[in-house]
């Protein structure tokens, strides 16, 4: 997606020469959210996630079903898997992130499941079968999303989760609470700061063991306990790759001394920036719409350093302070949230009702740094004004 | 001129559209988007940035 976004921003910044993207993945651009909600509760193809081509973008080359493999920033070459090397004048690295798997002794067992790409959802939603025992392994929100849908489904959820509630770190303790108690009433169970011991079975997972010793019964095992940064193929080039990519505010990624690479970006979720709308620690966000958002800043300086225009290198200094933005439907909730929800130290309901809809703001001490609500859409929109 | 359609079978009510573009989209009093079908080429720009940042991809010009 944002290797996607960032062509067509390229574009429309006035760049007109060769453009590729290449992507591991064999499919083309697609919207990865549906992929635990509605997509997995319905039937999940490439046609209904797919972003629509454009015609500024029709003459991008594609390179796909080939992962980058290695890059050398002195002469401005990438090396893909099948053993191609590529010259750029400019680079955009938007490589994202795979799940983190859990690890046990019998992890060779047959019907464990992550989610994160197109494939990992068509291969999941095979399995989720009314009346299959579905063990979840973290309750974020992945996690959650996939509770709801099983659930929905006709599917037995239980949720083995580290912390006390689940979304706890997003949403805090009231909200994620209440959030809690809506899945149950819903019939998921949740075992809470708990982790998998073991899997259980011959060659397919007939149980998981809990860490107090509990035993579940387990058709399909799905693990949902975050992510890691596709950075690998970076190294031996002295950058920055301590948890993403770090970047500077134009997304130029930044050497391990400090200094940018000229013509090296980096976008989405593995990139690692300050945003001055909430203070100077460079963090990535992987909510929806930052690989967009970055994408579209890393085109801006792009098309204006190749295209030699008189914006370049002043726009390096433009401001860059996306307010990021994530959402989610669980059931019949349906949350909206704006801002850094877990840098909060404490939560407090601004308006409506906890049994019902309502919005809830996040403060660090005195500055609000974030908004959620459920429900209530035009109400969260009305604080947004509030961060720009 | 340039013209919008929103698909509404997929449109799942987010807004976020409505800050990109807060000419053309709108939430109503129920929550719901509300948005002007005709606008004026000047708005392309926003209606182009609404389009990406859809959740769901339910946002087109059709030209």
């Amino acid at each position: 997606m944002g290797g996607l976004r960032c062509a067509e921003a390229l574009r429309r910044f006035g760049y007109t020469g060769a453009i590729t993207v290449i992507g591991e993945e064999s499919w083309k651009p697609y919207n990865r959210p549906p992929l635990s909600k509605e997509v997995l509760a319905k039937e999940v193809s490439h046609q209904a996630v797919a972003f629509e081509e454009r015609s500024a973008t029709a003459d991008v080359n594609w390179i796909l079903g080939t992962k980058a493999v290695s890059l050398d920033v002195e002469h401005n070459t990438v090396t893909d898997s099948d053993g191609q090397t590529h010259r750029y004048s400019a680079l955009v690295v938007a490589t994202g992130l795979r799940p983190k798997r859990i690890v046990v002794e019998n992890s060779e067992l047959a019907n464990r499941f992550a989610l994160r790409t197109l494939d990992d959802a068509m291969a999941l939603r095979e399995q989720l079968q009314p009346g299959r025992n579905v063990v979840i392994v973290g309750g974020g929100f992945i996690g959650c999303e996939v509770a709801a849908t099983a659930t929905k489904l006709g599917a037995n959820v239980t949720v083995i989760h580290n912390a006390s509630h689940p979304m706890l770190r997003q949403l805090g303790d009231e909200l994620a609470s209440q959030m809690q108690l809506r899945h149950e009433a819903e019939g998921v169970r949740f075992l809470l700061k708990r982790s998998v011991d073991d899997l259980i079975g011959e060659t397919s997972i007939t149980g998981v063991k809990v860490d107090d010793g509990e035993i579940l019964d387990c058709d399909v095992l799905v693990e949902a306990v975050g992510s890691l940064p596709n950075v690998e193929w970076l190294s031996n080039n002295n950058i920055d790759r301590n948890d993403g990519v770090l970047v500077d505010s134009a997304m130029r990624v930044t050497r391990k001394d400090g200094s940018p690479i000229k013509n090296v970006f980096a976008i989405g979720d593995i990139a690692r920036f300050a945003n001055p709308l909430f203070d100077g620690v460079p963090r990535r966000v992987e909510h929806w719409n930052m690989p967009t958002e970055t994408a579209k800043r890393a085109a801006s300086v792009i098309a204006a350093m190749l295209t030699e225009a008189p914006s370049y290198p002043g726009i390096l200094d433009d401001d860059f302070k996306p307010l990021p933005s994530f959402w989610s439907d669980q059931y019949e909730n349906h949350l909206l949230a704006f801002g850094l929800t877990s840098l909060a130290d404490r939560a407090e309901l601004a308006q409506g009702d906890i049994g019902g809809d309502c919005v809830f703001e996040y403060y660090r001490e005195n500055q609000l740094v974030g908004v959620c609500g459920i429900g209530m859409r035009a109400a969260v929109q009305s604080y947004r004004s509030k961060f720009i | 001129m340039i013209k919008i359609e929103v698909d509404m079978t997929k449109c799942q009510h987010y807004g976020q559209c409505v800050f990109e573009a807060p000419n053309i989209f709108r939430l109503n009093n129920d929550d719901k988007l509300e948005y002007t079908a005709v606008a004026d080429d000047s708005e392309r720009a926003n209606v182009e940035a609404a389009v990406d940042v859809c959740p769901m991809q339910a946002i087109r010009i059709v030209e």
